[in-house]
């Protein structure tokens, strides 16, 4: 197959999958946090809940809709840029993708319909259903994918005939090795991501005063949630590079940067790895000796695999996974300290006074992405250059379609991404603009007609008697 | 084992069948929605048009994903050669339901100023449709296959026969819209679009000879299916239900106090048509060549896969039904929640 048509192809694939990751991480999260305010609401008859899970819930369409049309893409993908792929692991990787449309799509998609309708049209037990609905339903489908992803990183339960994977055990195949660490440290990230957007938004309308009630709940929720889970998801990723070491140890060099696997290593902070000279240039490391070594293999002078230990044909490229891994752990460890000062700060009764946290913080909604975007980056290009570790290497698994045919179509990606998308981001950053009671206090010169809106009930009168 | 081999595949063929006839039907009538926006130009007919089907859309555009991904569970084979056949049908098809399924949503939020989005809507949707028709078409007419890999060129779908069908597969889903409209709405919308139905369903209907004549006439295995003794016989009953099934959606739009008749024979209509196209290349899943046995998964994949399948498809069915009840009736305007 012709080399370029291959980098092609993978460009596209990153392309598609990188827009697409991006409302998964957010909607995921904020299923959850609409379906906890409408359960919050039922239980207390607080209206300004319900105020704020309906405002929220025309964020989540529009980053649901964005969602779905980027996922309905990737899951033709398959065939279409990677139809040697779904030969050699289709009878593996099929099911668990079957699964996930039966298990999880459907679920979502219908209930989705009631959520987004229902809220004056079905009994409010069964709205909040709907919301807890699509949120398990996101969940689901979280599950099955990474349970996909993490079998071609550590394939097991497995067997090879005729250079075709066949499957023997499927409960091997679905709980892989890396599975658990995969599924939880992403599973955290959406919700971390979620509760930082929702934080960062609270922040940003206290700071002008506005919705005060609705913002401090935001806050509070928000908050609440970065301060667990970024400790705990800094413990998931360790744990998750641990797993890592031990099964595809050629990463974890390439994440450390690590080329001499004879020494203990020390914890490089910044250096440019030069992959003709097997060596880092301006190589900066921690002042304590052996911290590497000490993270991976819980020794100050144990050893781990460096990447001379690979023929350079079976490495993958070490500055994107190095590069990429550091900004991951850099957003981790901000969002720690964002937990930490909020939770300080909040302990002593100030957090709504603060004025240089408050200002801040509403800047921080980005971090998630950012980080959810990195971690993928080390974990898919660490892997490289295979696309099923051990089994299927990526330059085999193309489809026989040409370079042209290729260009065109990730040219018209780009295009149509780059557009639909970034209306789609400013639509949402308008909604949050409005704010939860934009509607009421702001009305737009041409409001859509709701029949419950005594504003537009005359206005729907009218229409009704043209339409006779 | 043998006999498990065999009948796994069938069995597949028959759920796909019916994932790819439910995505058809039912986005068929969302597309068909949107096909129709042209010849309703006034804002407060689109919203009441786009209202009937928006709690539906995203659910029934599942079925296209269960479609294309039990493709890829059951037979890899198939689906690792006819999806590079069509490689950019498919991508382009995939682009414009992005535009078309983002307007669900974007249309309303951006308003007043939505123009832009309407147009991806009802753009987003011929194209698909017409797409979609292709993607038919262009595997009706066979695939070039060497050694089990797709060998043929990248424009090999660009022919007359794939082309007509796109536009068939475009008018067609005009007229579920628009009866679906009749069902659906009230008032003014409603009686336009039995209009609209009426013409459309002609253009559908000479759409539909054209094919039952051109594919005989071109495929020698399709005359052989159809025209011989004694296929001619087993075979009548489906040209005699399609006439049947046009008759009732013509009855249906004549009668103005019957609003769904005409729905539910135009959906009849569509289902022989399938089934005709069906008979037609049996056992083939890529015509001419591979046979669904050849193009099967390992038979442990189609179990587990099937084990789950017969659990959640009447779940699914289940609470696709209960959606469309709770928004059983017909669309008041404003109806929406944005
Ligand atoms: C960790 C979560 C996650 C990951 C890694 C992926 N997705 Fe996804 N996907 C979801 C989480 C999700 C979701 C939360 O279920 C979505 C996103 C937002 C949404 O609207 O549903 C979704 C939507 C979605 C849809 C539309 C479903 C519908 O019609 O409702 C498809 C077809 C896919 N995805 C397919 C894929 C494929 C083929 C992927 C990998 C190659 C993939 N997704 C990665
Ligand atoms: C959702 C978050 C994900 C992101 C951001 C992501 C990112 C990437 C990137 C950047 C590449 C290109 C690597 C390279 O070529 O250097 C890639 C490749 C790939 N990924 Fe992922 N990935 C994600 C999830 C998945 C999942 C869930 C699957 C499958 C179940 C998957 C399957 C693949 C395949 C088949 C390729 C192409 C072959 C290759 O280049 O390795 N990815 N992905
Ligand atoms: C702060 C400490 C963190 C550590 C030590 C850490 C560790 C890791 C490691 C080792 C991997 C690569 C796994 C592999 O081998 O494939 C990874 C991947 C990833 N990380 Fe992190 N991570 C941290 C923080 C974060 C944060 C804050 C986020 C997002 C909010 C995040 C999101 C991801 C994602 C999405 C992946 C790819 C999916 C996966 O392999 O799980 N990580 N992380």
């Amino acid at each position: 197959m012709d080399p370029d048509a291959v980098l092609l192809a993978r460009i596209q694939f990153a392309f598609t999958i990188a827009f697409h990751i991006i409302f998964p991480s957010f909607t995921i999260g904020l299923a959850a946090f609409i379906a906890t305010l409408l359960v919050r609401w039922r239980l207390t008859g607080r209206e300004y809940l319900r105020t704020l899970a309906r405002f929220w819930t025309k964020i989540f369409a529009v980053s649901f809709a964005m969602g779905v049309v980027s996922g309905i893409v990737l899951s033709y993908q398959f065939g279409t840029n990677w139809s040697q792929f779904s030969v050699v692991v289709g009878n593996v990787l099929g099911p668990l993708l079957g699964y996930e449309v039966l298990t999880a799509f459907f679920l979502e998609a219908s209930f989705l319909g009631i959520m987004l309708f229902g809220w004056d049209r079905v009994s409010p037990n069964l709205h909040v259903t709907s919301a807890v609905l699509v949120a398990v339903g996101t969940s689901i489908s979280a599950f099955w994918i990474l349970a996909a992803n993490s079998w071609m990183h550590t394939p097991a339960g497995h067997e090879i005939r005729d250079g075709i994977a066949y499957p023997v055990d499927w409960l091997k195949i679905i709980f892989n090795p890396s599975f658990p660490y995969r599924f939880s440290h992403m599973f955290t990230a959406a919700y971390l991501t979620t509760s930082l957007v929702v934080l960062a938004v609270g922040c940003r309308y206290l700071v002008k005063a506005r919705f005060v009630e609705e913002s401090k709940t935001m806050i509070r929720m928000g908050l609440g949630m970065v301060a667990v889970l970024a400790p705990l998801q800094a413990f998931i990723g360790d744990m998750h590079g641990l797993n890592t070491a031990q099964y595809q140890p050629v990463k974890v060099a390439a994440m450390e940067a690590h080329w001499d696997g004879s020494k203990p290593a020390n914890l490089v902070l910044f250096a440019w790895p030069n992959e003709t000279e097997e060596r880092n240039d301006f190589e900066i490391s921690a002042p304590i000796p052996g911290l590497a070594s000490f993270i991976i293999t819980h020794s100050a002078d144990g050893l781990f695999k460096g990447l001379k230990d690979f023929r350079p044909e079976d490495r993958p490229p070490v500055k994107p996974v190095f590069f990429a891994f550091r900004t991951m752990v850099a957003i981790g460890l901000l969002m720690i300290g964002i937990g930490l000062v909020g939770a300080f700060l909040w302990w002593r009764k100030s957090l709504f006074d603060t004025r240089w946290y408050l200002s801040t913080v509403q800047y921080a909604w980005p971090l998630g992405f950012i980080a959810i975007l990195s971690g993928w980056w080390v974990t898919e290009t660490g892997r490289q250059p295979w696309v099923a570790t051990g089994i299927l290497r990526t330059a085999d698994a193309v489809s026989p379609v040409t370079f042209g045919a290729v260009l065109t179509t990730l040219i018209l990606f780009v295009l149509v991404y780059t557009a639909v998308f970034s209306m789609g981001i400013y639509y949402i950053n308008r909604l949050i603009e409005k704010g939860p009671q934009g509607a009421l206090i702001a009305p737009e010169p041409d409001d859509k007609a709701l029949p419950n809106r005594p504003l537009s009930a005359a206005k729907e009168a009218n229409q009704q008697a043209t339409e006779g | 084992m043998e006999d498990t081999s065999y009948w796994l595949p069938l069995i597949w063929v028959g759920i796909l069948g019916i994932a790819v006839t439910l995505y058809v039907v039912l986005d068929g009538f969302d597309l068909g929605i949107a096909i129709l926006f042209p010849l309703n130009p006034q804002e407060h007919r689109r919203d009441v048009m786009m209202n009937s089907v928006a709690p539906f859309w995203d659910g029934n555009e599942t079925w296209l994903v269960l479609g294309g991904g039990g493709l890829f569970v059951a037979f890899p084979q198939a689906y690792g050669v006819i999806m590079p056949a069509v490689y950019l049908p498919v991508i382009i098809m995939l682009l414009a339901l992005v535009f078309r399924g983002v307007a669900f949503e974007f249309r309303w939020v951006s308003k007043p100023k939505h123009q832009f989005w309407d147009l991806a809507f009802t753009y987003g949707s011929i194209v698909a449709a017409f797409m979609q028709g292709v993607i038919l078409g262009s595997i009706l007419q066979g695939i070039t296959v060497e050694n089990g890999k797709f060998a043929g060129g990248t424009f090999d779908w660009f022919t007359p026969f794939a082309l007509f069908i796109g536009v068939a597969t475009v008018a067609g889903y005009a007229l579920l819209g628009a009866t679906w409209l009749t069902m659906k709405t009230h008032g003014e919308v409603s009686e336009v679009s039995r209009q609209h139905a009426k013409k459309l369903l002609l253009i559908v209907l000479a759409a539909m000879l054209i094919v039952s004549l051109w594919t005989p006439l071109a495929f020698e295995r399709i005359y052989e299916r159809w025209f011989t003794w004694p296929n001619m016989i087993y075979l009548a009953p489906i040209p005699l239900l399609t006439a049947g099934a046009a008759w009732l959606v013509w009855k249906g739009l004549h009668r103005n106090e019957d609003h769904t008749t005409a729905f539910y024979a135009s959906v009849a209509l569509f289902l022989l048509g399938f089934a005709g196209l069906a008979i037609s290349n049996v056992p083939y899943l890529v015509p001419p060549t591979l046979t669904i046995w050849q193009t099967a998964a390992h038979p442990s994949s189609q179990m587990f896969m099937l084990v789950g399948t017969a659990v959640m498809l009447p779940v699914i069915l289940g609470y696709t039904v209960f959606v469309y009840y709770t928004f059983r009736g017909k669309v008041k305007h404003g109806e929406g929640y944005h």
